[in-house]
């Protein structure tokens, strides 16, 4: 049972790692997917961040006209006299910051529920103060706010597209290996041959699913190594590597989409087809691609079918959020209840050979 | 002692077409048979109902006592087998493939080279398999089979691609195995393979086995006539015809002289007084006729 374990799996990987198509597909074409929208976006900034101004802050009340309306792309900002109000408010997640000017200091307070955000505020704030320092100490003012300094530090891309892009491309290698596996070793006849050898189901499977998970962490590793880049500049919260464990229940839960494609569908292309069919269109409704803030509230709802929404949400919380590890338990019951119920139904349709 | 494999009036229909229509047979532990037809004959359909890969529509299957349907893990490692389409995983080289069996089996990768240099494929090794030759294929494919020392191989045509020199090897090779104890089962169109490998043979048509027994038993049971050929201008016809009284059946044609007797004594002692032997060769009746006579159709594989 053992021995029929190793020994597939690694025929297996063999066979994944000399096929240079799946290689593209799994690895290298979603990198190129990052290498473009974490360089293309890179001066993009994401929407208006919302601040509460508490009292007067001068950095910001004293800016020329035309840096303010240049800030005034980037940052919302309300004023609120009571600072205890305002920290209340940040807590509640109303507001990004709350930025407050004590003297001689600039004080920003943020909540880590958003670190995107508050990250982009702080970055904004920091740029601010450094240009009125350069000001006070006699270099001519700038009558205009350098933009891409402010942006270059802050609204980062990176930090939604990586989980986004890795959640794709862990769909597209769990979803098509389970699937071409299944109908070329049956197409193939090499299921009917496991068949008439000493071969327990479970090695075969149990091979199919090691093989999937190694993918998908050799992705992972690829995906935020280069993500992490200085070039990229991802930063990952602290409790990241919570990611792990929701990437193997959400590996499973495209494994199980794979199987079940692959009992259904009768040859490669037909196999091939049903996979793209269901992993394109998952992508982009699981906001792979882009985020769904702003789709229409019927089609985030459906999105909710789609375990690759549930592995999005779970690793952007986990990974840049800084949510804590409990946040996620919710979406990884999900993955795995999904990956069981598809599962089951794979089994129930799974034929040995097609005759 | 059970036989190593009891079948009882096995059916099996695909639609319409009767694949196996009511197929008994017995084979004992150490022999050599073999499942002798025509394309579709049911060879296969037979062959893969016995190895417990396809259900039976009614009859019954014994193998080593149990039955092999549904999936039997108690007989698959005492079974080797090759099936009539090869089946290697993608994109990996001969050896990869032998040792990859091989060690479903818990056979080391030692073994797994040695059997492929039994079969010639030693220079083949790092090949993939989608890349070797039809013959080779087989020939990987039959390593496949044997690698574990099973005690009762099937073979389902394994001599269908091989060239005459592979051919001989592995009819060297199968009676090696056979000789060490190993029950064999083999699939196969060519009359002289059956004849010369197989203590017993059953030869099948339309899904029924028409008769069964050692090949030189059905031959010589058949009391058919034997061929006497010499080359073409040692006698001229007319005379070869005078010398017989019409007795013998004699036809030129244009490459040797044939004479057709069932009493080919006298006929060799004419032709030696005459000293008319040249280029002389004598067919006695094989499984081809015993075919034609079972069938009334000439044996076409
Ligand atoms: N899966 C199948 N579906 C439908 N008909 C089948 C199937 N397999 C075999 N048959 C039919 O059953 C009959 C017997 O086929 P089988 O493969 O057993 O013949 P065979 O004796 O092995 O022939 P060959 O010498 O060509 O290998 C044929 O008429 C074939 O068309
Ligand atoms: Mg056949």
């Amino acid at each position: 049972m053992n021995r029929g374990f190793v020994s597939l799996s690694r025929a297996m990987l063999l066979g994944f790692v000399r096929d240079r198509t799946a290689l593209f597909f799994t690895i290298l074409f979603p990198l190129m997917f990052l290498a473009l929208f974490g360089g293309l976006l890179k001066n993009q900034g994401v929407s208006r961040s919302q601040v509460v101004e508490v009292g007067q802050v001068a950095v910001l009340d004293q800016l020329p006209a035309d840096a303010k309306a240049e800030i005034s792309k980037v940052l919302d900002v309300t004023k609120m006299a009571d600072p205890a109000k305002a920290l209340d408010a940040v807590r509640k997640g109303d507001y990004a910051a709350a930025i407050e000017q004590q003297g001689d200091q600039v004080v920003v307070r943020y909540s880590a529920a958003d670190l995107v955000r508050a990250g982009t505020v702080r970055g904004i704030m920091e740029s601010l103060v450094q240009q009125s320092n350069l000001a006070l100490a006699g270099t001519p003012p700038r009558l205009k706010l350098n933009s891409e300094q402010v942006e270059d530090k802050s609204l980062t891309a990176i930090q939604f597209v990586t989980p986004g892009l890795l959640g794709w491309a862990i769909a597209t290698g769990a979803t098509f290996g389970a699937a071409m596996t299944l109908v070329t070793w049956r197409e193939k006849r090499i299921l009917r041959r496991l068949r008439l050898s000493p071969v327990s189901i479970g090695s075969v499977i149990g091979a199919r699913v090691g093989v999937s998970i190694g993918v998908a962490l050799v992705q992972t590793a690829i995906f935020l190594g280069v993500g992490l880049l200085p070039y990229f500049g991802l930063k990952l919260s602290s409790y990241w590597w919570m990611s792990i464990p929701v990437i193997l229940v959400g590996t499973l839960s495209f494994l199980s989409i794979g199987l079940l494609a692959g009992a259904w569908a009768k040859t490669q292309e037909a196999a091939n087809v049903i996979a793209q069919l269901v992993v394109l269109p998952m992508a982009f409704l699981s906001g792979s691609f882009f985020p769904l803030d702003s789709a229409p509230k019927w089609l985030q709802t459906v999105a909710q079918i789609f375990p690759l929404r549930h592995l999005n949400q779970a690793m952007l919380d986990v990974m840049v959020r800084g949510k804590g590890p409990e946040a996620v338990l919710p979406q990884m019951g999900i993955l795995a209840g999904f990956a069981i119920v598809v599962t089951a139904l794979a089994a129930w349709l799974f034929r040995w050979d097609d005759v | 002692m059970v036989s190593t494999i009891e079948v009882s009036e096995i059916h099996k229909a695909y639609g319409a077409v009767k694949a196996v229509d009511g197929v008994s047979l017995e084979v004992e532990a150490g022999e050599f048979f073999g499942i002798l037809g025509p394309n579709g004959a049911g060879k296969t359909t037979t062959l893969e109902i016995i190895e417990g890969l396809r259900q039976a529509d009614a009859g019954q299957v014994r193998l080593f006592g149990s039955s092999p349907w549904p999936r039997n893990s108690a007989v698959l490692p005492r079974i080797g087998v090759q099936l009539q389409a090869s089946s290697f995983f993608e994109r990996l080289t001969a050896r990869e493939q032998i040792r990859t069996f091989a060690s479903l089996y818990g056979v080391g990768p030692k073994k797994a080279d040695e059997m492929l240099d039994v079969v010639g494929l030693s220079d083949k090794a790092d090949t993939r398999a989608e890349k070797l030759s039809g013959g080779q294929m087989q020939r990987l494919s039959i390593a496949c089979a044997l690698v574990h020392d099973p005690e009762l191989v099937f073979l389902d045509e394994p001599t269908a691609a091989l060239d005459p020199q592979a051919r001989r090897n592995l009819w060297d090779l199968l009676r090696a195995i056979n000789t060490q104890g190993r029950t064999i089962v083999l699939t196969t169109h060519y009359m002289d393979e059956a004849e010369i490998l197989c203590d017993r043979v059953a030869i099948m048509d339309r899904g029924k086995i028409l008769q069964s027994g050692p090949p030189a038993e059905l031959v010589r049971g058949l009391d058919a006539a034997t061929h006497i050929a010499i080359e073409t201008g040692v006698l001229p016809v007319e005379e070869a015809r005078r010398m017989f009284d019409g007795t013998v059946e004699v036809d030129d044609d244009g490459v040797s002289l044939t004479f057709v007797t069932r009493t080919p004594a006298p006929v060799l002692a004419t032709l030696a007084e005459r000293n008319a032997l040249r280029g002389l060769s004598v067919r006695g009746a094989t499984l081809e006729d015993v075919f034609l006579n079972l069938t009334g159709r000439e044996y076409r594989a």
